[in-house]
C-alpha cells in the first residue's frame, strides 16, 4: 500500500485515493484528426521508471493533484498540483 | 494419574512439570505439561508418525521446532475452534486439545493412499498434465477432488472475534530473538517510539534454547534483562504471539496477533496494519535439510530442531541419534545430547574436518566423528532404524566404497541455516549469494530497512548482538533521535564454515526427498530439466516444489541448488523465486474482520423510510440504497401491487420517494459556460427558472447520464443526474472543472444527501399540491411543465421542479431531508380522499416505458452513443465543443445502420417481450441479431406488452415487422413510436 503526500493534506494511504492515469495530456480540439484524436482516447505511455500521473484524494479534499511516482519500485519522487508543470526530479532519490 | 512419557528427560527445559496437560492425538490420550507445544508433547510420547506425505502417503515425523515444519499438520479441536492445516510445532498445549491428522485414509497409521507409494513410478511431477485426458478429464474429476487436499474446512459459524488495529511508529522491529532485542533496546532507549514483534509468546528467540554466554553471564540473564527493560520503557510496545505477514511499499507491514487466542472463551484475531519509518528485521534463519535417499522417515529431524527440543521442552527425538552435518552447528547438538545422555553413534560431517574449537571439543568427548562422508540412505518402516554413511570422492562428486550402516532411531541432519529473508525481498531487498554460507544473504534494500542477526548471514552470537545494537540505533537516529550504540565486543572467533555439500550423489533419485510437504524428489527436478523447465520459476510451478503450505522454507534452497547442479549454473546464476506475502497463514476472517453481512457495504436508507417499511414496501437495493420496488397490500401479489400503483399514477395521484436523485449545485459566472462543454444540449440559453433535459457524453461519445438541469438564476444551476449515477456525475464534474477547465470560476456542491424529494403525479397531483399553504402558485398558467419554482410548502423551504419520468402533470419536490418523513406523512393523508397511493420503483420504470423515456443503462450499453438515441437534432443545433463531440464526427458514429432506439410491440396478444431478447434477421443462411429488446413490460394503462429496443437502422423502420428471439422461442413484433401513451404529451403539459 502506497503512502501518499496529498499537496493539501499531506501524507496518506492509499485507499484514500483514486488514480487517474497519465498527466500532461493536452485535449485536442474539434479540428484533431482521427489519428490523434484516437490516440487521445485510446494511448497512454506505459513506462518502465518514472511516470507523472494523476491522483485523486477521494477520501479526503476532493482535490487532483499529481504524481511522480517510479513504476518498479513505488517510490514517489514529487507530489505537485493539478496545472503545474512536472518539476525537476533530484537524482538522490535512490 | 501421570502417564509414562518415554521421551521426557527427567530434568530441565521451561515446562511446568506440576501441571500436566491432557490431550490426544488421533485417538490416543496422552500428557504433556504446560509450556509444551503439540509437537513436543507428541515427541515425549514417542509418537513417531504424525502424518502422511502429499502424494504419496508416505508415514512422516517431525521434522522440526518452528513456522517451517512440513510434516506434522493436523486439524485441531480446542473446545472453543476447530482448525485444519495447525503446524503442531506452533499450537501451544492445551487442557483437552483433540489432534487429527486428516489426510490419512483410514488413519495415519495405516493408510489406503500409500497404494501411490508402492507405485510412485506412475506419479511424477506434473503427471496429471499428462494423463487423465480420454475421454474426458470430467470423468476423474470427482476422485481427485476429493482425494485432494490436506484437510477439511470446519462447519458451523466461527466463533473468534476479528479485530483490525492501526499502528504508526518510529522504529519497527521484527523479530525478539538475540538481535532484535539488541535493536530494540537501542531504540528504544533513544526515545523512538518503537513497537517490537515476536512471533513466540516470550521473548528472546534462540536464546530461549540456545544458552550460551553474554559478556560473562549467561545468556538468559541477559535476555530476562532485556525483556523486563523493555516492558518498563513507555515508548516501546511488545506485540508475541504476533507473526508478521507481509511486507509492502513504503513501510507497511502485516501483522497477525493470536495473543488473545487461548484463555479467554472466545479465540480473538487482531490484524495489525502498521506504518513505520524504520523498520529493523530480526527474522532469523532457517535451518536447511540434507538431501539423501529416504531422508523422510519418522525420526529424520533437523539438528537445530533436536537441540530445541532437549533444551527448551526436555525432549529426547531418540535414544540413539546420528548427527549428520556440513557444518559446526550441528556439533552443538551432539553435545546437547551427549550431555542429556543420549547415545551418539556417529556424527556424519561432510567436511573434512570442523573449526578448530569444534573439532577438539567433539575429540575430548570422545565422539565418533566420520569426516568426509555423507549419510547416503535410511530404512526403517515406522521409524528411522538404520542409515547408511558413505564416504565422499576426492572431488566430493561420489561416493565411493560400500556404505557403513549405523543403527539409530533417530538423524539429526543440518545443511546450514539460510537467513529468512522474505519479509526483506517483499520490501524490495536485493540477495546476493555466499559462498562461505551456500546461502542467500540481504544486499541492500530501496526501502528504510535494516537486516540484523542471523537474518543478516550473522552466526556468532556476539556479531549478531552487535549488528542488532547498530541497527537499532541507526534507524533510531533517521528518525531524529539520538542513539549511542553501545560496543557489545566483537568475538573474534571465526563463524563455522559451512561445507557446499548438501545433496548426497548418486542413489536413487526418485527417494531423495527435496520438499517434504508436497512430495517432491531430485527425480522430479531431473524430469523438469529433461523437459526444459530450467528457469527456476518454471521448476516451482512445473514441480509445484515450495509451493505448498511451508512456502518452500525448507525446500527452495535446495531445489534452486539441485537445479543448478543439474544445468551445469552457479546457484547465483539460477537465483531465487519471487518472494510474495504472506509469509504466516492468515485467516480470511482476519482480514475481513467483521465486515460481512449487513456490514459488507454501507446501506443508504429513503429519508421516509420507516414509513415505507411500516406499509407494505417489498424493497430491494438499487445500487447502496434500499428502495421499495413495490408496496403491497395484504394478499396481494407482487405484479398486482406494480400494476395498481401505474394505474393509481394514471387516474389519480401517486406519491414516490425520489431522494437517490442525484442533485448537483452549480454556482459561479462560467457555469453555464462549463455546462454547455458537459451536455449535448444547449444549456447557456435556459431561461432562469427554466429546466431543460440534458445527456452527458463520454469523451468517446457514449451515453453515460441522462437528467435535467434547471437554471436558478444566470449564474446557478441545479444538475440533476439519473439515480444510479450521482456520487459518479458529481466526480465527472470535479474532474473537468480540477483538470481541463479550471479557469472557469464556478463551484460545484453535491447536495443529494440534504434534499429529500417526493415526487407528487397524476391527474390529481395539482389538487393535492394547492391544497397545501404555500405561497408557490401550482396552477397550470402560472407552473408550467419544465419550469421551477423554490417557496415554502406547508412551512419548509421547497424547489419543487415540474417534470415528469411518468407521463402525467409531476411536481418533484425537494425538501430539507429531516423533513421528508412528516411531510410524506401529511401528504398521504391530505390525498385520502383523491386516492393517493404510495408507489414503487416497479411502477416508476413502467410508467416510463409507457412513454417511451430513456433509462440509461438499461436503453443503453457501452456502445451507444449520442445519435442512437435520437439527439442528432438537438446536436446539429448546437454550437461550441463539448465532452464527446470530436467522437460523434467520427464516421462509425455517424452511421445510419448503428443500432437505434424503436418501440416495440408484440402481434400476438398472447406474445410477451422481455428484456434481452434478440431481434432476429432471418434473410437467407445470414441468421443473426440486429439487435435486442432492452425494456419490457406488460402495460397495465394500455393492456398489452410493450418494449424498448436497440435495433440496427431502427430509426428508418417504424411500421415493419422484427422476429423476436427468446430463450428458444421466436414471434413477431411491429416496430413503432417508442412513445406508447399520450404522444402528443396533453397529460403531461396539462
Amino acid at each position: 500500500m502506497l503512502r501518499i503526500p496529498c499537496p493539501y493534506c499531506g501524507v496518506r494511504d492509499e485507499d484514500e485515493f483514486r488514480w487517474g492515469g497519465q498527466s500532461h495530456i493536452t485535449r485536442p480540439g474539434l479540428d484533431a484528426t482521427e489519428t490523434v484524436w484516437a490516440d487521445y482516447l485510446f494511448n497512454r505511455d506505459n513506462p518502465k521508471g518514472i511516470q507523472y500521473e494523476r491522483w485523486l484524494h477521494a477520501f479526503g479534499c476532493g482535490r487532483w493533484f499529481n504524481l511522480a511516482r517510479h513504476t518498479v519500485t513505488h517510490e514517489i519522487l514529487a507530489a505537485y498540483r493539478m496545472g503545474d508543470p512536472k518539476p525537476p526530479l533530484g537524482r538522490g532519490a535512490e | 494419574m501421570t502417564a509414562v512419557q518415554p521421551f521426557r528427560l527427567p530434568s530441565g527445559g521451561r515446562i511446568d512439570r506440576d501441571r500436566p496437560i491432557r490431550f490426544s492425538c488421533n485417538g490416543r490420550s496422552l500428557v504433556g505439561y504446560a509450556g509444551d507445544t503439540l509437537a513436543s508433547a507428541l515427541l515425549a510420547n514417542g509418537v513417531r508418525v504424525v502424518g502422511r506425505s502429499f502424494k504419496y502417503h508416505r508415514p512422516r515425523g517431525i521434522l522440526s521446532a518452528g513456522i517451517e515444519e512440513t510434516n506434522a499438520i493436523f486439524r485441531v479441536d480446542t473446545g472453543k475452534l476447530s482448525v485444519p492445516l495447525v503446524r503442531a510445532t506452533l499450537q501451544p498445549l492445551e487442557e483437552g486439545l483433540v489432534a487429527t491428522t486428516e489426510n490419512a485414509v483410514p488413519n495415519v497409521d495405516f493408510d489406503f493412499g500409500r497404494i501411490l507409494d508402492f507405485t510412485h513410478g506412475l506419479w511424477p511431477a506434473g503427471f496429471y498434465n499428462k494423463t487423465f485426458k480420454w475421454p474426458s478429464w470430467h470423468w476423474y474429476e470427482g476422485l481427485i477432488r476429493h482425494s485432494a487436499g490436506s484437510g477439511r474446512l470446519p462447519t458451523g459459524p466461527d466463533p473468534t472475534e476479528y479485530f483490525q488495529h492501526n499502528l504508526h511508529c518510529d522504529v519497527l522491529v521484527v523479530g525478539a530473538g538475540p538481535a532484535g532485542l539488541a535493536a530494540a533496546l537501542a531504540a528504544g532507549r533513544s526515545g523512538a517510539r518503537v513497537v517490537l514483534i515476536e512471533q513466540e509468546p516470550v521473548l528472546g528467540g534462540a536464546l530461549l534454547w540456545d544458552g550460551g554466554e553474554i559478556g560473562g553471564t549467561p545468556a538468559e540473564t541477559w535476555r530476562a534483562a532485556a525483556a523486563a527493560e523493555l516492558a518498563n520503557t513507555a515508548n516501546v510496545r511488545i506485540l508475541t504471539s504476533t507473526s508478521v505477514a507481509g511486507c509492502y511499499d513504503h513501510n507497511v507491514l502485516m501483522a497477525v496477533d493470536r495473543s488473545d487466542a487461548t484463555g479467554a472463551d472466545r479465540p480473538v484475531e487482531r490484524l495489525w496494519k502498521m506504518r513505520a519509518k524504520q523498520v529493523v528485521l530480526a527474522t532469523g534463519s532457517i535451518e536447511q535439510p540434507l538431501v539423501f535417499g529416504h531422508n523422510d522417515r519418522p525420526g529424520i529431524m533437523l539438528a537445530g530442531s533436536v537441540r530445541r527440543y532437549v533444551t527448551q521442552f526436555a525432549v529426547a527425538a531418540g535414544r540413539a541419534v546420528v548427527v549428520a552435518t556440513n557444518n559446526d552447528d550441528a556439533y552443538r547438538t551432539a553435545f546437547v545430547l551427549q550431555d542429556a545422555g543420549i547415545a551418539m553413534p556417529a556424527i556424519v560431517d561432510s567436511r573434512r574436518r570442523a573449526s578448530d574449537r569444534v573439532a577438539e571439543e567433539a575429540l575430548r568427548r570422545g565422539l565418533n566423528v566420520m569426516g568426509n562422508s555423507v549419510v547416503v540412505d535410511t530404512t526403517g518402516g515406522r521409524g528411522v532404524t538404520k542409515v547408511a554413511v558413505g564416504e565422499l570422492s576426492g572431488d566430493g562428486q561420489s561416493v565411493s566404497g560400500r556404505a557403513r550402516w549405523l543403527d539409530c532411531d533417530a538423524l539429526a541432519m543440518s545443511g546450514g541455516p539460510s537467513p529468512t529473508v522474505h519479509l526483506y525481498s517483499q520490501a524490495g531487498g536485493k540477495l546476493r549469494f555466499r559462498e562461505d554460507l551456500v546461502a542467500f544473504v540481504p544486499d541492500g534494500c530501496r526501502q528504510h530497512v535494516r537486516v540484523a542477526g542471523a537474518a543478516n548471514g550473522t552466526v556468532d552470537l556476539a556479531g549478531v548482538l552487535a549488528e542488532g545494537t547498530d541497527a537499532g540505533a541507526a534507524a533510531a537516529r533517521d528518525c531524529g533521535f539520538a542513539a549511542i550504540a553501545a560496543a557489545l565486543g566483537r568475538n573474534s572467533e571465526p563463524a563455522g564454515l559451512v561445507g557446499s555439500v548438501r545433496w548426497a550423489p548418486g542413489g536413487t533419485t526418485s527417494r531423495q526427498w527435496v520438499d517434504f510437504r508436497h512430495d517432491v524428489t531430485v527425480a522430479d527436478i531431473e524430469l523438469a530439466v529433461r523437459e526444459n523447465y530450467v528457469s527456476v520459476e518454471h521448476l516451482k510451478r512445473y514441480t509445484t516444489v515450495g509451493m505448498s503450505i511451508d512456502q518452500g522454507k525448507t525446500s527452495n534452497l535446495n531445489a534452486l541448488s539441485v537445479l543448478a547442479s543439474l544445468t551445469d549454473r552457479t546457484i547465483p546464476k539460477v537465483g531465487t523465486t519471487t518472494f510474495r506475502p504472506v509469509f504466516s497463514p492468515v485467516s480470511m476472517g482476519t482480514i475481513t474482520a467483521g465486515t460481512t453481512d449487513h456490514l459488507y457495504s454501507p446501506a443508504r436508507l429513503l429519508a421516509a423510510h420507516d414509513w415505507h417499511a411500516a406499509n407494505g414496501a417489498e424493497f430491494e437495493s438499487y445500487g447502496a440504497w434500499r428502495r421499495p420496488a413495490c408496496y403491497r397490500k395484504a394478499g396481494e401479489a407482487r405484479q398486482a401491487a406494480i400494476n395498481r400503483e401505474v394505474l393509481a399514477v394514471r387516474h389519480a395521484v401517486g406519491l414516490f420517494e425520489a431522494t437517490p436523485l442525484g442533485k448537483i449545485e452549480v454556482k459561479g459566472p462560467d457555469a453555464a459556460d462549463f455546462l454547455n462543454r458537459i451536455y449535448v444540449n444547449n444549456m447557456a440559453t435556459l431561461q432562469p427558472g427554466g429546466i431543460r433535459y440534458g445527456l452527458m457524453l463520454s469523451e468517446n461519445g457514449i451515453v453515460i447520464d441522462d437528467g435535467v438541469a434547471a437554471r436558478l438564476a444566470s449564474d446557478h444551476y441545479l444538475v440533476s443526474t439519473s439515480s444510479g449515477n450521482a456520487d459518479r456525475i458529481t466526480g465527472w464534474l470535479e474532474e473537468w472543472h480540477q483538470c481541463e477547465w479550471p479557469h472557469l470560476k464556478l463551484v460545484l456542491s453535491s447536495v443529494t444527501a440534504q434534499w429529500a424529494v417526493l415526487t407528487v403525479a397524476g391527474p390529481r397531483a395539482r389538487e393535492l399540491l394547492a391544497g397545501l399553504e404555500s405561497d408557490i402558485d401550482f396552477s397550470s398558467h402560472a407552473f408550467p411543465h419544465m419550469t421551477i419554482r423554490t417557496g415554502r410548502l406547508a412551512g419548509v423551504p421547497v424547489r419543487v421542479q415540474r417534470v415528469s419520468f411518468s407521463g402525467e402533470a409531476s411536481f418533484e419536490v425537494s425538501l430539507p431531508a429531516c423533513s421528508a418523513r412528516a411531510m410524506w406523512e401529511a401528504w398521504m393523508r391530505a390525498g385520502a380522499a383523491n386516492g393517493i397511493e404510495a408507489i414503487g420503483i416497479e411502477a416508476i420504470l413502467v410508467l416510463r416505458l409507457e412513454k417511451g423515456f430513456l433509462h440509461v443503462g438499461s436503453d443503453t450499453d457501452g456502445t451507444t452513443n449520442a445519435f442512437d438515441v435520437g439527439f442528432g437534432a438537438i446536436i446539429a443545433k448546437k454550437s461550441g465543443d463539448f465532452v464527446g463531440r470530436r467522437s460523434l464526427m467520427r464516421p462509425n458514429d455517424a452511421r445510419q445502420d448503428r443500432r437505434q432506439l424503436v418501440g416495440l410491440e408484440p402481434l400476438q396478444a398472447a406474445d410477451s417481450l422481455v428484456a434481452g431478447a434478440h431481434l432476429i434477421h432471418e434473410a437467407g443462411a445470414a441468421r443473426r441479431s440486429e439487435g435486442f429488446v432492452t425494456s419490457a413490460a406488460r402495460s397495465p394503462t394500455l393492456e398489452k406488452s410493450i418494449g424498448l429496443g436497440l435495433l440496427e437502422r431502427g430509426f428508418g423502420r417504424r411500421g415493419e415487422t422484427v422476429t423476436v428471439f427468446d430463450n428458444g422461442r421466436s414471434f413477431k413484433a411491429r416496430v413503432v413510436d417508442p412513445v406508447f401513451y399520450d404522444p402528443k404529451g396533453e397529460r403531461l403539459n396539462g
